[in-house]
């Protein structure tokens, strides 16, 4: 396609993170989401005359962590900056925010894609700062009445604001950045990244570099807005560059010839939509709050963030690889789960000492169940100690694979050990003498199978097997095959 | 017996001792307001009934022998830039004609932890924009002393209902001189506090880095007294000190001692009015005569301050003040004519075949905040909102506001220096004497000017007061004003109450009939 070579897609992206603080960045009000509207309010956060902000230690020490973990640079003075601006879910006609002293700035994510959808990148983080989140305007216009309502419960939440270089080259690889960025704010704890309730918002600018006979020529950059999903996010840019590409070829502007256009990403119609020009061309008017003090940041208080991190995504996937001998896709599959889930893992891998079986099941089987009941793995019914027990059974023969998938169903369905599950199932090691008493037994009632596998047709040992199997559920058919040939070919039946 | 010219201070020994009650006393205050507020204004609201309540309330817990607090049935006046939990809180403007807000400022509930009577509200220039108190939109306040005259303001009710004797105790708020010149244009005792000495916590900001709230009073020491009831930290105004708040009632009553006054150079000069440098200087005189070494000292960037102080005032003014737009709380323009406007002009346009104007026209939002703000704002506060949008945009923000900054940092070395030779800096708090009202209403620049000696007190954060030190001719009274580095109001209030020790300016009382 002409399209793919003629153009370079440029990336950058704006990420608010709404930190998970028990109350609001200048106030005592609650965050939770989902209370009746206006319900978490005071003075502070409504702007009533008169009330004042202070900050919120946590959420400062949140935004501290995750600076540290994108590892940025952070200043040892930071302030806050009044944004100006009116709309009715602002209530003090300004946000406290942070403009030319943020508390963080340049550092870097890395980002790879086991399957190699992207090459492995580090993008860089052009700066991360604190601000206040404002309230939702709801517009109302059923019953022919055009009504506005606002809820105010959001005002003051607590945003981390991250902004990166434009250094992603594809939607894919703008995804791929969202996702590890979402699993490392996991991994810290600092917020639950749910997009549905707005904890995070992605704005991405993007533009083009076109090859032409001249040289590189960078075309308008775009902000699009709008993207509820991370699904959003790549098929909005895919379908932008696309639609940039063909604004290039129609008008031939340049990155300068236009002012910086604001575009919403339509989901139902997947396209990207221009937005009222009027609203862009903002002067926020920009200057220190002077009812906050400015904070400063030891050396002490980014060591001992340093000593919070924890293990991180990129750190945990190449020592699980190396630890239990899984590879590559396969680590980042489990570290992607979050960290309970590889916690979970590695008690299964360690008991059992194979990681390897311990990583299929988790990816086959418990991965799954969970999806299937929408359910995280710290309530799942099944604990690490009773997963490995099955698996152990599992490596000493004394179950089959196929076997010990209904005794994990039984497991998870009435809550029980492994032992109990194959009990219940009736399932117990089945004498060898018994089993080749079987099989001797099966073969001399089936004559024409016999003939048919001594002239080696071994498809006829799969009937065999069933027949075995409906006599006794608990043998293992892999050792019941190895009996029949045997048998077969020794002529002792 | 009337207690009206009682000292606070005297008046509450006379509670405690029970020579008088509360009821009794605040009867007096409201029998004299009755009389005199009529013509002098300098309430917007008179609690007349919840006060007697109150004043019943701690008599009776006195008479039960409990613990009462520092003001324990004293009357105080509040300003109105104060809020009250469920009592009307104006800021003298129309937006706010109807707010009542759902909490109380922390000074407001620490004169009720102290058991005082909170007994009205007074009035103010518009958001304490203004040094006349003409700029109210409830009225103007009156001079006691001349009710042909200005009060000074924005604390032009605070000062003038002290100087009436309407109440004995009074507080107000200083952004660039607001406690102090009406204090001076009332022959009372004003004091701004050290930047961060009192909570600014429910006090309605006009100019955030430079307001505080400070106390008016007949003498330094019921400025003492009242200091001390509203100084402190509090933990909700994150910009408010950590510094422990002495004992400024004992500390006034301190001797003086060698006391080193500096004496501004700049502030003797062209525009400063001859009877007011008389008076200043006789007072400098008596403290030299009490052993006081005087030395003439410089400011040079003084003669910046009010340039800066009206740069940096109304930047953070433009910004306070945008939450005034109608949608949350207090005025909002009648959304039906405004509706009614917009499609008439929308109509008009389309006949005129003006396509794009009528596409162009402000929408129902825009509109609103507009309407809103133009019809509840006075002129002085649009000035001052245009004054600093315009500093604070883009492409001026450096040559104005941050140049400012700069300039205020300036100021703040030139006092630090002076202080490093003097302990106290001396000098008249305003250029002139009370001016007559409506004599510079059409000139805010020279209103501006009456501001020259009293705004670097806010610019540099150091504490200041003013206290009568002398009359002109016609019988008008003058102020001195004192400066001292921040956090040591306790040397103010010392020097004060010498002086008032050993004259009578502060015992003088207008005449009202
Ligand atoms: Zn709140």
């Amino acid at each position: 396609m002409m399209a793919d070579t003629a153009y370079e897609v440029i990336i950058g992206l704006e990420v608010h993170v709404q930190l998970q603080t028990q109350s609001k960045l200048f106030c005592r009000c609650s965050t939770r989401f989902g209370a009746p509207p206006n319900t978490q309010t005071c003075p502070v956060c409504i702007g009533l005359p008169g009330a004042l902000p202070v900050m919120n230690e946590e959420a400062f020490r949140l935004a501290l962590l995750t600076a540290v973990a994108l590892e940025c640079e952070i200043p040892s003075f930071t302030k806050w900056d009044r944004k100006n601006y009116y709309y009715p879910d602002l209530p003090k006609g300004y946000q406290i925010s942070q403009f030319d002293l943020p508390m963080s700035c340049h550092g870097g994510l890395e980002i790879s894609d086991a399957k190699g959808a992207f090459p492995d990148r580090r993008v860089r983080i052009l700066r991360a700062h604190l601000e206040e989140d404002a309230g939702k305007s709801m517009h109302d216009e059923v019953a022919g009445k055009a009504d506005s309502r606002i809820d105010l419960n959001r005002t003051g939440t607590p945003l981390l604001e991250i902004v990166t270089e434009p250094d992603m080259r594809s939607p894919q690889e703008a995804k791929g950045f969202l996702t590890e960025l979402k699993l490392l704010l996991t991994y810290l704890g600092v917020s639950d990244c749910n997009m549905q309730e707005g904890s995070l918002r992605v704005d991405a600018n993007v533009n083009l570099h076109v090859s032409t006979p001249g040289g590189v020529v960078a075309t308008p950059i775009v902000e699009i807005k709008n993207m509820n999903s991370f699904r959003a996010v790549e098929r909005a840019l895919a379908y932008e560059a696309e639609r940039q590409y063909q604004v290039w070829l129609e008008t031939g502007r340049k990155k300068g010839d236009v002012p910086k256009q604001t575009r919403g990403w339509d989901d139902q119609a997947q396209v990207t939509r221009g937005q009222r020009h009027k609203e862009e061309s903002s002067d926020y008017r920009y200057f220190p709050d002077p009812d906050l003090v400015p904070v400063r940041v030891t050396p002490a208080q980014i060591e001992e963030a340093r000593q919070r991190l924890g293990e991180l995504p990129a750190a945990l996937r190449s020592r699980l690889q190396s630890d239990y001998g899984i590879d590559a896709y396969s680590a980042d599959v489990l570290v992607n789960q979050g960290r309970l889930l590889v916690q979970y893992f590695e008690a299964v891998a360690q008991s059992t000492g194979d990681g390897k079986r311990a990583s299929n099941w988790m990816q086959q089987d418990v991965m799954r169940s969970l999806n299937e009941r929408s359910m995280v793995i710290g309530d799942f019914p099944v604990s690490a100690p009773a997963l490995a027990e099955l698996l152990s059974a599992v490596q000493r023969d004394e179950i089959d694979n196929t076997r010990a998938k209904d005794v994990f169903a039984r497991m998870i369905d009435d809550r029980c050990s492994a032992s109990d599950a194959m009990a219940a199932l009736g399932i117990a090691k089945v004498d060898e003498a018994q089993t080749v008493e079987l099989c001797r037994e099966i073969l001399r009632a089936n004559p024409k199978a016999v003939a048919d596998l001594k002239e080696g047709k071994q498809k006829a040992v799969g009937a065999l097997i069933g027949q075995a199997k409906q006599r006794n559920a608990n043998i293992n058919p892999g050792r019941i095959k190895e009996i029949f040939l045997d048998l077969a070919r020794s002529e002792q039946i | 017996m009337s207690l009206i010219k009682a000292s606070a201070t005297d008046l509450l020994g006379y509670l405690q001792s029970g020579q008088v009650s509360a009821v009794e006393l605040l009867k007096q205050y409201l029998d004299r307001i009755e009389t005199h507020d009529g013509s002098i204004h300098a309430y917007l609201d008179v609690a007349r009934e919840a006060a007697l309540e109150r004043a019943e309330s701690i008599d009776r817990r006195r008479s039960r022998g409990e613990r009462l607090g520092a003001l324990a049935g004293l009357p105080v006046a509040v300003k109105d830039v104060l809020c009250t939990a469920g009592w009307a809180t104006t800021c003298g403007s129309r937006m706010l004609q109807n707010y009542c807000p759902p909490y109380d400022a922390t000074v407001v509930r620490r004169l009720l932890d102290a058991d005082a009577v909170l007994v009205g509200k007074t009035n103010m220039d518009e958001f304490a924009m203004g040094g006349s108190t003409e700029n109210s939109a409830f009225g103007v306040t009156r001079n006691p002393w001349d009710l042909t005259r200005t009060p000074g303001g924005s604390s032009g009710g605070a000062a003038a209902c002290v100087a009436a004797g309407m109440a004995p105790l009074s507080v107000g708020s200083d952004t660039g001189g607001s406690i102090r010149q009406p204090a001076a244009y009332c022959g009372v005792v004003g004091l701004k506090p050290s930047y961060g000495r009192v909570s600014r916590y429910g006090l309605v900001a006009f100019a955030s880095s430079l307001d505080q709230v400070g106390p008016l009073a007949a003498t330094a020491e019921d400025t003492a007294l009242l200091l001390e009831v509203l100084a402190g930290h509090d933990p909700r105004d994150s910009t408010s000190a950590k510094v422990p708040v002495p004992d400024y009632l004992l500390a006034s009553r301190q001797p003086l001692g060698a006391l080193r006054i500096g004496l501004v150079r700049e502030h003797f000069g062209a525009g400063l009015d001859s009877e007011v440098d008389a008076a200043v200087r006789e007072a400098v005189d008596w403290f030299r005569d009490e052993g006081a070494e005087v030395k003439e000292i410089s400011l040079p960037h003084s003669r910046y301050a009010i340039s800066t102080y009206y740069i940096i005032a109304p930047s953070e003014a433009s910004s306070n003040l945008a939450r005034y737009d109608g949608v949350h709380y207090g005025y909002r323009t009648d959304e039906r004519a405004m509706l009614g406007e917009l499609q008439e002009s929308r109509q008009r346009l389309l006949q005129e075949g003006d396509n794009a104007g009528a596409e162009n026209l402000d929408g129902t939002l825009v509109r609103m905040y507009r309407k809103t703000r133009a019809e509840a704002f006075g002129p002085e506060v649009k000035r001052r909102i245009m004054l600093g949008t315009y500093a604070l945009s883009a492409g001026y923000y450096d040559a104005y506001y941050l140049k400012a900054l700069k300039v205020r940092r300036l100021i703040r070395q030139d006092f630090d220096a002076a202080f490093n030779e003097v302990d106290v800096i001396m000098g008249p708090t305003t250029p002139t004497p009370p001016f007559r009202l409506g004599e510079m209403i059409d000139d805010p620049l020279k209103m501006y000017l009456q501001d020259l000696y009293t705004v670097s007190a806010n610019l540099t954060g150091i504490c200041a007061m003013s206290l009568p030190c002398g009359q002109t001719g016609a019988g008008l009274p003058i102020g001195l004003q004192i400066h001292a580095p921040a956090f040591h109001e306790h040397r103010l209030l010392q020097a004060a109450r010498a002086f008032q020790q050993g004259t009578d300016w502060h015992i003088r009382r207008p005449d009202l009939c």
